[in-house]
């Protein structure tokens, strides 16, 4: 093992140096020659009809040199969803076009409908503003159940319906589960609201478009979590591009949290533009299109029922939800809601009953996709809030009614009630762990402490279990997936010794350019330092899936991990060759070669000298070279859990919530960089916290986004947090990938929005409020009006 | 256009600039110092802090045509004349402060102002200083460590 900075070592994030001093590049970095600079034309109304798009004035401003409208790629493919889900009578879901530049109709405010290119990027919003568009304004439908009701009010005509699908999960276990609830001595019923979110990575999405006449090769620069999905919708779905003329290329990229795993009509244009001007094109969002046009997430609407004997033993789950899509069909939206989040319906319990009804509803927003968690969250804070609600229902202690239905650790591995087959874990010891850290027998005094001050202080518990390392591409298929979900990676060890790791992951943040390393070295037994990774770009890497879903290290680390031992396996064979020795007599270990008996060795350096010069290689049995190739699909999704304590004080003269503490206990199974890991955690608490008490993306019933500013949208500021203890020390190995490990991206955002939300009610419980329930955020308004009835 | 003549990172660089042209935008465009990053359009986000004669601005708040003769001081010039980290940079690294680097320039400006006047801030002065920076990614625990650790005070919460 490398002595310093190989697994399990918090090593510093070799990246930061670049991003400390100012030296990052990310996409609107950089700006090639030439360079033309792009500015849409965003519909201000919700639903509406075009009926004319006058550009010749734009046309004729200074610096003009294109104009584009949807009329310029009506013959070009649509942006496809990525998941075909068909509904509970078998019928496939509604997959209306989504075009380029919208075409005909304007679905959501800041629907593009329009492009100007010019020399500047001032020159490009003042032409914006002298397109003459007539469009109709139509009644908007925001609201889901509205939209499912009022068929007169459509955001696509053709489909005649607002419904995408409705789907049951498992349609099988839907008779059953009924009669079980019927027959059940207690059922606990909740309704709640998943608030919709927008991302806001501090990145603004960017986008460049260069085109080559002299070979015909297009590049396209921009903000991606996952280029090769990005180069393959464009060229198999929207412009038609063969794959092998179109590069991809996501430098630095400044977050993501989902909202840049998808393609975007952008993308598309400014290389459209790029080929007929023959110049580069450059867009850069600005932050108010990024509220109008970014993928938002969450935005749910469940009734939950949880049946359970009276001593508290879980009988049944069974959810109702309407999960808006917005108007068109993001890439990864119709998986979000449906396999992200029905399959977790179980949660960590023995429970042998669980149904999932989903409808997906269109309506004029902007389009809702996968964001930080991606459907988990969901399950989770519906499945923490009605166990909450069922345990004060009975007189059951929280924790104690928890405990009472977890898997236990000698079933593994668990078959869920929801479909899934948990390969590990061990739920009372993160339980055991929260106890001690939170200190919860500590409460009581701290609560009495706070009533001394006139607060009501209130404690939360959760415990979740999320699917990550997305995706085996077998299970995936089954499910209604369009693509695999393997990753990929290339170990190249150059003649030198120094190895460079082409992978399929790209880090928005995650810190891969240090973690992959510390892989690899503490496997040849070398100097992480003398390892690179090359990431984000399609001409460079090997096809890979890209970064969301907590997959990273699962599945491209794995990918990573394959290709390593590969490398290690030929190393061998050289080693073995060079000693004039049999392969099988030869150990590799602390990056020597060694015959096995004597004192013949040879470095791993010297290996990879000897593999670039071949002279005496037997050809027939060793190629001279040293690079190997991995691309790994995982057996099982990866099962992190975690069990989380928040204790929040409640001013009950104004309604304002105040974190106390946020103890989070998780089970990411193996470790490579503790710090990382950390500060990933931390990330997500901050944003579960933000949905819980702050972030709410507000449609009014015009359509009109009314928190569409970063002056509106409480983004959660340093003083709205506490600082975290965050204890990854209870781990159970993930038995089916080579590192063990889970996957820690998302954990924070999924475990803390129930905690908090559990912890407020129980705050108003304690102070004598008949309080059920308080719907995210929960904002000083919504408490002060549950404690005011 | 006007042309403007500003000292910045120490040198002496003019640019021919728009009136309507704002400072984030001038440094980015016209003297290539793309570490002063454009996060929102409101003056929200602080990701473009820069000094401009010694105290901390957001870049998109000001024309560039009024900071002409003015010493201006962005990331790019906060390591040592040898290439190594500063003491706050050095400290956001070693307290994992920052994750995909996008509001870090503007949070190690405003942290270096911060540290400026009160020297040994507390870690609620920390938090309530950085209101008008706004980080996505690390919920500023390791940036209030990593202040906090620059100031030559020990964290609340270590990193773990």
């Amino acid at each position: 093992m490398a002595a310093d900075g190989g697994m399990g070592h918090a090593t510093k994030r070799r990246e930061d140096v670049r991003f400390l001093t100012g030296r990052g590049r990310y996409t609107d970095d950089y700006t090639p020659a030439k360079t033309t600079y792009c500015a849409f034309a965003r519909s201000t109304v919700a639903n509406g009809k075009i009926n004319s798009i006058d550009t010749s004035a734009a046309a004729e401003m200074p610096g003009v040199v294109a104009v584009f409208t949807g009329e310029d790629f009506a013959d070009v493919g649509g942006n496809p969803a990525g998941w075909l889900i068909n509904s509970r009578d078998g019928e496939p879901m509604k997959e209306p076009k989504r075009p380029v530049l919208a075409h005909g109709k304007v679905r959501h405010v800041g629907d593009a409908y329009a492009a100007v290119i010019a020399e500047t990027l001032e020159q490009a919003m003042d032409a914006v503003e002298a397109i003459d568009a007539d469009i109709d304004e139509l009644d908007a439908v925001t609201n889901m159940a509205d939209a499912l009701a009022n068929t007169d009010t459509l955001v696509h005509d053709e489909i005649g319906t607002n419904q995408c699908f409705d789907w049951g999960w498992i349609e099988d276990n839907r008779a059953a589960t009924d009669e079980a609830i019927k027959n059940a001595p207690h059922v606990t019923t909740l309704e709640l609201v998943n608030n919709r979110l927008v991302p806001n990575a501090m990145e603004p999405r960017c986008s460049i478009g260069e085109y080559d006449p002299g070979t015909g090769d297009y590049r396209l620069t921009t903000t991606s979590q996952n280029p090769h999905l990005t180069r393959l919708l464009i060229s198999a779905f929207v412009m038609g591009i063969p794959e092998n003329k179109l590069t991809v290329h996501a430098p630095d990229v400044g977050g993501g949290f989902g909202s840049k795993i998808y393609h975007y009509g952008e993308e598309a244009l400014v290389l459209a533009a790029a080929k007929k001007l023959n110049r580069p094109v450059k867009w850069t969002s600005t932050r108010t299109e990024a509220f109008l046009s970014d993928a938002h997430g969450r935005d749910h609407v469940t009734k939950i029922e949880l049946a359970c004997e009276k001593d508290g033993t879980f009988i049944a789950f069974r959810t109702e939800t309407m999960a808006n899509v917005g108007a068109y069909l993001s890439n990864f939206s119709t998986a979000t809601p449906t396999f992200l989040h029905g399959t977790l319906m179980a949660g960590n319990y023995t429970v042998p009953n669980v149904y999932v009804n989903v409808k997906a509803v269109f309506t004029n927003t902007a389009p809702v996709d996968a964001y930080r968690g991606a459907g988990r969250p969901e399950a989770t804070f519906s499945l923490e809030r009605v166990i909450d609600k069922a345990a004060r229902e009975l007189g059951i202690d929280p924790v104690a009614l928890r405990r009472k239905n977890f898997i236990k650790p000698d079933q593994y591995p668990y078959a869920s009630a929801a479909g899934l087959e948990y390969d590990s874990g061990n739920y009372d010891a993160l339980m055991d762990g929260l106890e001690k850290r939170a200190d919860l027998a500590g409460f009581e005094a701290r609560r009495a402490e706070s009533a001394k001050n006139g607060k009501l202080r209130g404690l939360g518990i959760n415990a979740y279990i999320e699917a990550c390392g997305i995706a085996p591409s077998n299970l995936v298929g089954v499910l209604g997936s369009r693509v695999g979900l393997y990753d990929a990676a290339t170990v190249r060890v150059n003649a030198t010794g120094n190895i460079s790791v082409m992978v399929g992951a790209h880090s928005h943040g995650q810190g891969h350019e240090t973690a992959f390393p510390q892989v690899v070295a503490d496997m040849l037994g070398v100097d992480p330092m003398s390892i690179e990774i090359v990431h984000g770009d399609t001409s460079k890497i090997p096809f890979g899936m890209g970064t969301y879903g907590s997959r990273s290290l699962a599945v491209c680390g794995s990918a990573v991990f394959r290709a390593t031992e590969k490398i290690i396996k030929k190393a061998t064979l050289i080693a073995a060759h060079m000693m004039e020795d049999k392969p099988e007599n030869v150990d590799f270990t602390d990056g020597e070669f060694a015959v096995k008996g004597t004192n013949k060795k040879v470095s791993f350096g010297e290996v990879a000298l000897k593999a670039y010069i071949p002279h005496n290689f037997p050809l027939e049995s060793i190629e001279p070279g040293l690079e190997e190739t991995a691309f790994y699909d995982p057996a099982n999704f990866t099962y992190p859990s975690g069990a989380y304590a928040c204790e929040v004080e409640v001013d009950p003269e104004t309604g304002k919530v105040d974190i106390c503490s946020m103890v989070a206990m998780d089970d990411f199974g193996n470790v490579v960089n503790p710090m990382i890991v950390t500060g990933q955690v931390q990330g997500g608490l901050a944003q579960g916290i933000g949905q819980a008490l702050l972030e709410h993306g507000i449609y009014d019933e015009n359509g009109q986004l009314l928190s569409g500013s970063l002056m509106d949208y409480a983004m959660p500021r340093a003083d709205d947090l506490p600082n975290f203890v965050v204890d990854h020390s209870h781990a159970t190995r993930c038995t089916h990938n080579p590192i063990g490990v889970k996957g820690c991206g998302e954990a924070g955002a999924i475990g803390s929005p129930p905690t908090v939300v559990n912890a407020v009610v129980d705050a108003l419980q304690r102070g004598g409020h008949d309080v059920d329930h308080i719907d995210m955020p929960v904002s000083p308004a919504r408490v002060w009006a549950a404690i005011n009835g | 256009m006007p042309k403007i003549t500003m000292n910045v990172n120490g040198a002496s660089v003019s640019a021919e600039v728009e009136n309507r042209t704002v400072l984030s935008a001038a440094l980015r465009e016209e003297m290539g110092l793309t570490g002063t990053h454009i996060g929102c359009d409101t003056s929200q986000c602080g990701a473009c802090v820069v000094h401009v004669n010694g105290k901390a601005v957001k870049a998109c708040t000001m024309f560039a045509v009024e900071a002409d003769g003015a010493n201006v001081d962005t990331i790019e010039g906060q390591a040592h004349a040898d290439g190594s980290l500063n003491i706050i940079q050095q400290a956001f690294q070693d307290h994992h402060g920052l994750q995909c680097g996008f509001c870090t320039p503007g949070m190690i400006m405003s942290a270096a102002a911060l540290l400026k006047d009160n020297p040994k801030p507390t870690e609620a002065e920390i938090r309530d200083y950085l209101e008008g920076n706004i980080c996505r990614c690390t919920g500023y625990q390791g940036i209030v460590n990593a202040i906090m650790a620059a100031s030559g005070q020990s964290a609340a919460i270590a990193a773990e």
